[in-house]
């Protein structure tokens, strides 16, 4: 059994409305050490297979089926075992 | 033989009954709900997939419904030509099934907005719009929590060189105004159509502007388009 992690966070070139309210939220915080903020999800998936790469190429699928849209979003795969 | 619309319930629709209500107690069009895990699309002649928060809005808006039964059937019937409109939430599925291009990101005041907008017509070129002249200005609600319309430059250069953008929000003499893009769209965008235009999605909902004592009754004129549309098949 394999952990894959999955950062989904949106794309470089797109704003992102609620990093930058919380932004602003943290400057009114006092925290003005903080230059940006960008908010993304975090999903977890147990899969099991048989390796590490056929662990890596499921939770790949599920992310460009279902987890990310890939028009506003990236995704960052990172695989433990289990 | 008049036209048979159908009405898409997901779970999590609430525009399903406004729709059914607009289609068939003020158009008089023979309407009919059709349930997300419903397949057989024979007898249906158009296609609306309404707006609410399908799913919960879990993941994206639109993502998981996207996946619904009915979805593979909507989309061999957009690809036979065969119309379908996507109001609000049903615009959001549209483009997470990959009929429309762009996603929507939330509003860029990131409050739900609940209001009438004035959207003007960008083309007569679709069967949503024959009968509205392209200019002119119609006044629609919308109420949306994400209906920040995003494409890259590329698609977007596509999406106007194609005359694919069917409405945009402007004021109320047609001025395509910043102020009047409250929710942060790119190029002002409240509609677009496909390619091939027989498929349309759009943020405002028409089906709750066809009465006039509720406030507007522009809403209608769409329908009316495509009734009339289907009527001259």
């Amino acid at each position: 059994m394999y952990k894959a992690t999955v950062n989904v966070t949106l794309r470089k070139s797109i704003l992102d409305p609620k990093g930058k309210a919380a932004h602003h939220a943290l400057k009114d915080l006092g925290l003005t050490e903080v230059e940006n903020v960008r908010i993304g999800k975090l999903i977890e998936l147990n899969i099991d297979a048989d390796n590490k790469d056929t662990a890596y190429d499921i939770a790949e699928d599920a992310c460009t089926k279902l987890l990310a849209n890939e028009v506003m979003e990236d995704f960052e795969i990172t695989i433990q075992k289990n | 033989m008049s036209a048979n619309f159908g009405v898409i319930v997901f779970p999590g629709s609430n525009c399903d009954h406004d729709a059914y209500h607009a289609l068939a107690h003020v158009m008089n069009a023979n309407a009919q709900f059709l349930w997300h895990k419903d397949t057989d699309l024979s007898s249906i002649d158009f296609l609306l997939v309404p707006g609410g928060f399908s799913y919960g809005d879990y993941l994206r808006s639109g993502a998981i419904a996207r996946f619904s039964p009915i979805m593979q059937s909507v989309i061999e019937f957009a690809n036979k030509g065969r119309p379908v409109l996507g109001v609000c939430n049903g615009f959001q599925i549209l483009l997470e099934a990959g009929l429309l291009p762009g996603a929507m990101l939330h509003n860029e005041q990131l409050r739900f907005v609940c209001k009438q907008t004035y959207l003007r017509c960008e083309t007569s070129d679709t069967m949503f719009t024959r009968t509205i002249d392209k200019g002119e200005v119609l006044e629609i609600p919308v109420a949306h929590g994400e209906g920040n319309y995003v494409t890259d430059e590329e698609q977007l250069k596509q999406l106007q060189d194609n005359d694919q953008v069917v409405f945009r929000y402007c004021n109320r003499s047609g001025e395509t105004t910043e102020e009047a893009n409250f929710n942060g769209s790119v190029d002002n965008i409240a509609g677009i159509c496909n390619q091939q235009r027989n498929v349309l999605g759009m943020m405002p909902h028409p089906e709750r502007a066809v009465e006039s004592m509720l406030g507007s009754d522009d809403g209608k004129r769409i329908f009316e388009s495509a009734l009339h549309e289907l009527a001259s098949v």
